[in-house]
């Protein structure tokens, strides 16, 4: 057997394809928000280290990744989400739940073991892992 | 005395009577209360909020009382039944005897990742994963399929030689041995396993593979052993921090057990 690992397949795979696929900020969000991302969103990968993504908190982003529609966007404080900066991430419409470390990288309900330097990162390793899998509401 | 042992040195009836009461739990409807619980503070434990059950010193408590109730409810079904631990410095390929069809069952196939073999295959019909995150009902592993093997025995030893419990800020970011064994600093071991098994064991309804029982029984035991290395080392932190349990303060979502009433496990169990 190969010593690719299945993952490592899937990720070869896109490289490549979501740079062209990324749309960069597409949800009509005032400039100024949208700014505040960090720049270091480079769309060539699922970056899984932590990186230096600054508390101003991350970019919203909208794209079609692996045939699934990813999009995430900062969200007025007070909401249910927590972890950091209010900031909520869906697949095909659905909400994927998810968390910052204090070290700011991210996690995903997913995920949960396993950081990502931005939620788009873990938003496209949430679409790898669901194989095509919709995300049902999570009941606590 | 209750003993847990090595999943490696169970006869095939020790491993037939756990999967046995596993199904059971399973049947009754109590094995998916544990998924809906870990779930629950998986989502709601915080670096920068309250934590109890992961992120956070009462990580290792939290999981030690987890594991007893868990026990306890197998040991309702059958009382000769302990939690066996899963060693995985040694049992490290997909090929150990834990991933045997008259066990754990195997590897997911390709296509899907579905467990098609042993006790908890989805078409063996006893085992349905109802407490989910997404659509799939049915038992998903990809044995090594993140790309990093199982910590070795070296890095193991390298986390127990840590004197210090854990640090402020008490959180992920933490220095100390209950970060670095849970893995979100340093080598990484507790988290990387859950990695490593791959399908529901990467979610925040990890107790779904019945796998997650014996992951967490070895790390208790890593706790252990750490004290036995650490005998002077407290359980930190003392008193006093916002939204850590401190040394004696309760648990949730039990509310009468604290950190103190956990540290010594040898009244319970012992390890073999
Ligand atoms: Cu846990
Ligand atoms: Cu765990």
């Amino acid at each position: 057997m190969s010593e690719l690992t299945r993952r490592s397949v899937l990720r070869g795979a896109v490289t490549g394809v979501a740079a062209a696929a990324f749309t960069g900020v597409a949800l009509g969000l005032p400039v100024a928000l949208a700014a505040r991302g960090t720049g270091n969103d480079t769309g060539n990968d699922i970056d899984n280290t932590a990186g230096s993504v600054p508390h101003t908190g991350p970019e919203a982003f909208d794209e079609t990744y692996r045939g699934r529609r990813i999009h995430g966007a900062p969200q007025a404080a007070g909401g249910h989400h927590h972890g950091g900066p209010g900031y909520a991430v869906f697949v095909d419409g659905k909400e994927l739940h998810v968390m910052q470390n204090a070290d700011s990288s991210w996690i995903s309900v997913v995920n949960h073991y396993e950081t990502f330097a931005t939620p788009r990162a873990a938003a496209r390793a949430a679409v790898l892992e669901l194989q095509g899998a919709a995300l049902v509401p999570v009941a606590v | 005395m209750a003993v847990r042992q090595n999943q490696a040195n169970l006869t095939a009836a020790q491993k037939r009577a756990f999967t046995d009461v596993v199904l059971e739990l399973k049947r009754s409807g109590r094995y998916d209360d544990f998924v809906t619980t870990h779930n629950a503070f998986i989502m709601s434990d915080v670096d920068n909020g309250e934590r109890v059950g992961h992120r956070s010193p009462s990580f290792l408590p939290w999981h030690r009382r987890f594991l007893l109730e868990f026990e306890q409810a197998l040991q309702s079904v059958d009382s000769s039944v302990m939690l066996p631990y899963w060693d995985w410095t040694r049992d490290r390929t997909a090929s150990a005897s834990l991933w045997g069809a008259d066990f754990l069952g195997g590897d997911g196939r390709a296509s899907d990742a579905q467990v098609t073999t042993g006790p908890f295959a989805f078409n063996s019909g006893r085992w349905a994963v109802n407490v989910r995150v997404d659509s799939r009902n049915y038992l998903r592993r990809q044995l090594g399929g993140g790309g990093r093997p199982l910590p070795t025995r070296a890095e193991v030893d390298s986390v127990l030689a840590m004197p210090v419990y854990d640090m402020a800020p008490w959180n992920s970011q933490s220095n100390g041995f209950r970060n670095h064994l849970e893995g979100w600093r340093g080598v990484n071991l507790h988290n990387r396993v859950h990695v490593w098994v791959g399908g529901q064991m990467g979610t925040g309804v990890s107790p779904n593979d019945p796998v997650f029982w014996l992951h967490h029984c070895f790390i208790d035991k890593l706790w252990a052993d750490w004290q036995r290395l650490h005998p002077t080392s407290p359980y930190l932190p003392a008193a006093g921090t916002p939204d850590v349990v401190d040394l004696r303060d309760t648990m949730k979502p039990w509310n009468d057990i604290t950190p103190a009433d956990l540290l010594d496990h040898t009244s319970r169990y012992t390890y073999a």
